[in-house]
């Protein structure tokens, strides 16, 4: 969300669900929503049929909203630089930017437009493959909506250049005036349920609560007189640099809150033997995940529906949780488990229940200083909120640009880290699965949800499968320069010739073990979406999927 | 605009229908198929009103309110239509209310208590009946159905999905599962469904009754959903939802509605545990909190604080997020603190 954060000053989501009813266009690029982000994906079928909202997707697969949508483009994937600086061609060559708008709220417009200069239309379809004239249809339907919208997901971001890719984004925006109004704005969604929490709490190593930046000294000496304590003043590692750093022996232990890193990773391999370096390993969890049967010490932890506190969705919504059960057994809940250690190593944390936490928490942390347990009531509120008496932003850069002006960036299209060649001729690209979560640690235990997703196939066009001979059903080999996994084979029209496709959830056939942990020079985000790969039908002794025993596990 | 309902005057906004009107003023009229967030069809015809200077009654939720308008909505004549009404739809319902789950939070049922509903000819024996469904997360009992489409509605309107239709009219129409490969199993027919014919699959009969609803957030995706957890005996027994609440207004994704599951799955860890010569063994609190604070004291005394990682977690609350980067930052002395979000 790196991007975000530097062009427009705010890394969230613009809007509301609910305003998004508002858009007369909605460009959705990267995200499979009706995978992963269901109700999202209702809401967008309802604006299509019942609000003549004309959605825009862009996706190389043949996502489930294509059949309610207006258009269609489909890039290979890690070209989506490259049609984005196209529409911007497009739009300034016709004259349709909002030029009053860029005027009074951007900078930086000069270098932008010379960089999109060259991105004509012929040139962004020998590139991307996508036909000019769709490009430009949607180029003109984007900057002559009234309102219009865009959402993204992981499939914008989880590349080496997903910073750029998000800022060009971001630029189409700053262009036509699509910010702050219902309807008109830029919109990534966040995956997991409090991934929008966690990074508003400074669960990142480079800022505290509230994106307060560690090296700034005010910031640092604030949080220093609060909580009685000096910090660093270093920047912390990112998950995937911490791997690195353990590997390389720096890092001698790891704590780790309710994550399985063992199956989300890129890289699984590499991840595994990283990890047999610690010397020592915590994990707390509510299950024996991967991660937690490599732990030293593994702490039982209370699961949602035994917690009070608060969640924050990907549209800014601070929503209070509510405790419905007891905790099984001893388990805890994990700021207790925190407490009792911190308070071991001379560092009492005397919380006695949540709401303290967060009345703590809100007086540092500006976004949310207006926010109480008793104002958020049945329905949350959006921040920022900074006081008692706000009624919460539903709406972001309303009137004014969070940043003061919306920054321009001249970004170029660069290839993906890793283009098919001769030795792994074929792409491949990763997601999720609608019955299914993250690493299954969750949804693998519930049945009905194991009934629809049991195992994951790996998707191939059947153009590519006719040439290499396989069948539906086929077991077949995927290699990388890093791994490789087996796993049946479905022949798809939903994938493209020379891509392939494969879900994220299961141990088994993990396929972590093939993609590239090539990281985001800013947002140290790894390329999940592209890795070169080559394909085979597998012939060798038949492989039992441990499918049961370990999407149980 | 100023309307009088049942003698009072009431305002009501532009546009609205007399149904909008009368309810934004508190005024009850009886309904079926209707639910707010779809468009009103007039089909169960118990929101009939009586407009001054009108012959025949109308149905209020598809009738536009205007500037003026003297409605009643609770005559006799009205009462007595309902109730017929009411007798029809009783003539092939069951009446076994006592066997079924939705008891005592049944329309149907509530509106028959209050008119005094019977069915016009004698009943014959009724043969109760389960079909499969579009989904196994729903148990469909086709003769508990009364053909007020509001689940064939939700499917098409509020998900998009078209699975059900229609089919017959009249007193034989029925809900038919045209498209089950489009369903989603995302549950939102059978909270639409005003009787018992959609049931949740998992649970027996009478199972919900008595059961808690705690009002709480979807786990799963950014969405963030209000749900409302329904608990008995501590154990999760089935989430229900609230059309007026949250970012989904009602609306769940099959993982929000039947995926409640693991938290009551006996694979829970409920005890810590310390790895000894290799093999994790169950231990007291007190040891292994012991244990992990004098380790991370020793690897920090050794190694420095950089030496030392944590990752939180986006699946846990922003106070176990707060507290644990306090831990991190404050306590440890690093700023190593990431989460799984990235990926
Ligand atoms: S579960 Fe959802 S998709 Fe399936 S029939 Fe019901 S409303 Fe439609
Ligand atoms: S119910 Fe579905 S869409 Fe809603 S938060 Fe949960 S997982 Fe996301």
């Amino acid at each position: 969300m790196a991007g975000l954060a530097a062009t427009l000053g705010s890394g969230a989501m613009t809007n509301s669900i609910e305003d998004l009813a508002e858009a007369e266009v909605m460009i959705v690029i990267g995200s499979n929503n009706t995978e992963t982000h269901p109700v999202i994906g209702m809401r967008l079928r309802h604006f299509a049929r019942y609000r003549g909202t004309k959605i825009v997707v862009i996706d190389p697969r043949r996502t489930d909203l294509v059949e309610e949508s207006a258009l269609w483009l489909s890039p290979l994937p890690g070209y989506d630089l490259a049609l984005l600086n196209g529409f911007a061609h497009v739009i300034l060559k016709e004259g349709l930017q909002n030029k009053a708008f860029i005027e009074e709220h951007t900078e930086n417009f000069d270098a932008f437009k010379s960089v999109v200069e060259k991105y004509t239309p012929e040139y962004v379809e020998t590139l991307t493959g996508v036909p000019k004239d769709d490009i430009i249809k949607t180029a003109r339907m984007y900057a002559t909506a009234k309102n219009a919208a865009i959402l993204y997901c992981m499939g914008i971001t989880q590349h080496s250049k997903g910073t750029d890719n998000v800022k060009a984004v971001s630029n189409l925006a700053l262009l036509c005036g699509h910010l702050g109004k219902p309807g008109s704005g830029v919109n990534p969604l966040r995956g997991q349920n409090n991934v929008q929490g966690a990074c508003d709490m400074g669960g990142l190593p480079d800022v505290y609560p509230g994106y307060q930046k560690v090296h700034i000294k005010e910031n640092r000496e604030k949080f220093e007189k609060f909580w009685n304590a000096s910090l660093s003043e270093v920047p912390g590692l990112t998950v995937v640099e911490m791997t690195n750093a353990m590997h390389d022996g720096k890092l001698k232990a790891m704590y780790i809150m309710g994550e399985n890193p063992m199956l989300t990773d890129p890289d699984l391999t590499h991840v595994e033997e990283s990890f047999r370096h610690l010397e020592l390993l915590v994990v707390q969890d509510i299950f024996m995940t991967e991660t937690a049967r490599m732990a030293d010490v593994v702490f039982p932890a209370a699961s949602f529906a035994e917690k009070d506190g608060t969640f924050s969705n990907t549209e800014r919504r601070v929503q209070l949780v509510r405790k419905a059960l007891k905790e099984p057994g001893t388990a805890r809940q994990d700021w207790d488990i925190i407490g009792g250690i911190a308070a071991k190593m001379g560092h009492p944390m005397p919380y006695e229940k949540a709401e303290d936490i967060f009345d703590e928490m809100r007086k540092v942390t500006p976004q949310y200083a207006g926010l109480t347990y008793k104002r958020l009531g049945m329905n949350g509120l959006q921040w920022p909120c900074p006081d008692e008496t706000h009624p919460g932003t539903p709406i972001l850069h309303k009137g004014k640009i969070a940043r003061g002006k919306g920054l321009f960036a001249a970004v170029e299209y660069r290839p993906s880290a890793e283009v098919p060649d001769s030795a792994y001729p074929f792409i491949l690209t990763t997601g999720r699965d609608y019955y299914q979560y993250h690493s299954a640690t969750m949804t693998g235990r519930v049945r009905l949800l194991k009934e629809y997703c049991p195992e994951s196939f790996v998707e191939i066009s059947s153009e590519d499968a006719g040439k290499l001979g396989i069948q539906d059903n086929d077991w077949v080999k995927v290699e990388s320069r890093r791994g490789h996994v087996i796993a049946r084979a479905k022949i798809s029209d939903k994938v493209q010739r020379g891509v392939i496709f494969k879900k994220f959830h299961f141990a088994e056939g993990a396929v972590n073990r093939l993609t590239n942990p090539v990281l985001d020079p800013t947002s140290k985000i790894p390329e999940l979406k592209v890795s070169a790969v080559r394909l085979e039908k597998y012939n060798g002794p038949a492989v039992e999927p441990e499918s049961q025993g370990m999407c149980l596990m | 605009m100023q309307m009088i309902i049942d003698g009072k005057t009431v305002i009501a906004e532009e546009g609205k229908t007399i149904l909008e009107a009368a309810r934004s003023n508190r005024v009850f009229i009886p309904t079926l198929c209707y639910l707010e967030k779809l468009l009103p069809i007039g089909s169960c015809r118990l929101c009939i009103v009586e407009i001054q200077g009108h012959e025949n009654p109308v149905t209020a939720c598809t009738t536009k309110a205007f500037d003026g308008m003297v409605i009643e909505t609770n005559t006799p004549r009205l009462r007595e239509m309902r109730k017929q009404t009411l007798g029809f739809i009783l003539q092939t319902h069951p009446m076994d209310c006592k066997l079924c789950d939705v008891a005592g939070r049944c329309q149907l049922e509530n509106l028959v208590k209050e008119y005094g509903a019977e069915p016009p000819m004698p009943k014959r024996a009724h043969k109760a009946e389960e079909r499969p469904y579009s989904t196994p997360a729903i148990r469909y009992r086709p003769d508990r159905c009364i053909a007020c489409s509001r689940c064939i509605r939700s499917c098409r309107e509020v998900v998009g999905r078209s699975v059900l239709d229609l089919s017959g009219n009249g007193i034989g129409a029925k809900m038919d599962i045209v498209a089950p490969e489009r369903c989603i199993s995302c549950g939102e027919c059978l909270s639409a469904c005003p009787v018992g014919a959609l049931t949740h699959a998992n649970l027996p009969d009478g199972v919900s009754e008595g059961a808690k609803k705690v009002a709480t957030v979807c786990a799963y995706c950014g969405v963030g959903c209000s749900f409302e957890l329904n608990v008995k005996d501590n154990k999760a027994i089935k989430v229900t939802t609230n059309d007026y609440v949250g970012a989904n207004k009602g609306s769940l994704c099959v993982k929000g509605r039947f995926g409640y599951g693991y938290v009551n799955s006996p694979e829970r860890l409920t005890v810590p545990m310390i790895k000894k010569q290799g093999v994790l063994k169950e231990a007291g609190w007190e040891e292994a909190i012991d244990y992990v604070a004098s380790r991370l004291a020793e690897i920090k005394g050794k190694h420095g604080a950089d030496s030392i990682a944590g990752l939180t977690s986006a699946k846990c609350t922003n106070e176990d997020n707060y507290v644990f980067q306090k831990f991190m930052r404050a306590v440890i002395g690093t700023n190593n603190i990431d989460h799984c979000a990235r990926l």
